[in-house]
């Protein structure tokens, strides 16, 4: 046996494998991310808001998931959340792809506690005096909102949301521990069906490293092409 | 779900100890706190490599660091798993491959705060060290990274609640910490997954919770002195 086998990795059913692994995890980062931007959206807006219950309850939320481990969430979103469904939901959701879903909820839900946080602080950064000076040139209150207001919050706020996007992208892979064939989980069947560890986990990694360096260039491109102007 | 907690909260805890191997929370704990205590003087080294004036010293560094934190926490763990025993020759138990992967995982990740903290000082404290005669060296021992590592302090916490978190992956390689001895009651117990894992959750939380605020209380505590004795305008900022 040679010492690195290329060819297990480029062509035939490991490929295969690895290959739908991957595209799976980036359907997992695509619908998460597409679901834990609204909530985020909402959670940020509850914290910001003038009345104390709803400012209260983005709190909870916010510090309810990001104390908890995501692994505890998978674990209690595939387990334990079915169970407390009526009969018949819970036979329609175990025959469609449940892991999958109770993925993808635990990490949009985990991922949109970080993101609001992010927005919160994007919108905080900008100074009231701004909005103020936007009404007084005479703009209406959607005019300064999207000519004054948006533009400087969304240059503050957009790195850190790429960053949490990073941060999503890796936690892909703890949707193993529930079963999701994903990359991480593919490159253990490669492993196991082969005794090829090093050329399973090479792939895993390089996959890995190839997406996040992608997202981290996506951060670097934004900071040049958009910078935070400081008054 | 009184119950539950009546019946395995003594499993909950110390999983098998003294009848077996320790587990359950304790041992979560203790891997978070060896693997920060392990990690934090590495990250120190690797965060002062990122910063040093010396190529050949700051691009390997800053390469290993790019590569740990592009890839999942997962992927390290697997290659400490399998990678340990074929270079070694000796079969490392869970713990170990767990704290080998956590400290690799978390020196990536401290160099980052190590250098915000040293690059978050004004540049006139390294520039009027090496002014009064002291080497690069000392310069840093005495004089910048003293500063850095305060400001570094409410981060740090924040960090062994990342570590906490981060333990429960032990989980897939079949570390008995909390998460797995969750899953463990919850076969024995079979009929109540959804408590038993709230519990759990409630569990982290408490900790991790508890720790966040004490983390959020030092830095006001930290910038509130720091303003005191520096003029606010040249004041580090504490570093987020």
């Amino acid at each position: 046996m040679p010492l690195f086998d290329y060819s297990l990795l480029l062509t035939g059913q490991y490929h295969d494998m690895l290959v739908a692994g991957l595209l799976l995890s980036l359907q997992l980062l695509a619908a998460s991310l597409v679901l834990a931007l609204p909530i985020a959206l909402v959670v940020a807006l509850l914290r910001l808001s003038p009345l104390a219950p709803l400012r209260w309850l983005g709190f909870a939320y916010v510090e309810s998931i990001r104390n908890i481990p995501l692994l505890a969430h998978m674990l209690f979103w595939y387990f334990g959340a079915p169970e407390l469904l009526p009969e018949g939901i819970k036979q329609w959701l175990y025959e469609g792809h449940i892991e999958a879903y109770s993925a993808i909820i635990a990490l949009a839900l985990y991922t949109a506690a970080f993101m609001a946080e992010d927005i919160r602080s994007g919108i905080r950064a900008i100074p009231a005096v701004q909005f103020e000076a936007g009404r007084a040139l005479g703009f209406g209150f959607m005019g300064t909102m999207r000519r004054v207001v948006l533009p400087q919050a969304l240059r503050v706020t957009v790195p850190p949301l790429i960053s949490q996007t990073l941060s999503l992208w890796k936690n892909t892979s703890i949707a193993t521990v529930i079963g999701v064939a994903e990359l991480m989980y593919q490159a253990g069947q490669v492993e196991s069906a082969t005794f090829r560890s090093f050329e399973s986990f090479a792939f895993a990694s390089a996959a890995y490293l190839t997406v996040s360096l992608a997202i981290t260039g996506l951060a670097t491109w934004y900071h040049h092409r958009f910078p935070v102007r400081t008054i | 779900m009184l119950e539950i907690i009546n019946d395995y909260w003594v499993y909950f805890l110390i999983g098998q100890y003294p009848n077996g191997p320790l587990g359950g929370l304790v041992l979560t704990l203790l891997l978070a706190s060896c693997g920060l205590v392990l990690a934090l003087p590495l990250g120190i080294v690797l965060g002062l490599a990122r910063v040093s004036p010396w190529r050949w010293l700051r691009w390997p560094v800053t390469g290993f660091v790019f590569v740990v934190r592009g890839l999942p926490l997962l992927m390290v763990i697997f290659w400490a798993y399998f990678f340990l025993p074929s270079v070694t020759g000796v079969k490392t138990d869970q713990f170990t491959t767990m704290l080998i992967a956590l400290v690799i995982f978390d020196a990536a990740y401290l160099a980052e705060i190590v250098r915000a903290g040293i690059q978050g000082l004004p540049r006139g404290q390294m520039e009027t060290a090496r002014a009064l005669g002291l080497g690069y060296g000392r310069a840093m021992r005495l004089v910048v990274l003293p500063q850095a590592l305060r400001s570094m302090l409410p981060s740090l916490v924040n960090q062994f609640v990342s570590t906490i978190k981060e333990t429960s992956l032990g989980y897939i390689i079949g570390l008995a910490e909390v998460s797995f001895i969750a899953t463990q009651i919850n076969t024995q117990v079979f009929t109540k997954p959804a408590q038993i894992y709230l519990i759990l959750g409630g569990t982290y939380f408490i900790l991790c919770f508890g720790l966040s605020r004490f983390a959020y209380w030092l830095e006001r505590r930290l910038a509130r002195r720091g303003m005191s004795v520096a003029d606010p305008a040249t004041a580090p900022k504490v570093s987020a």
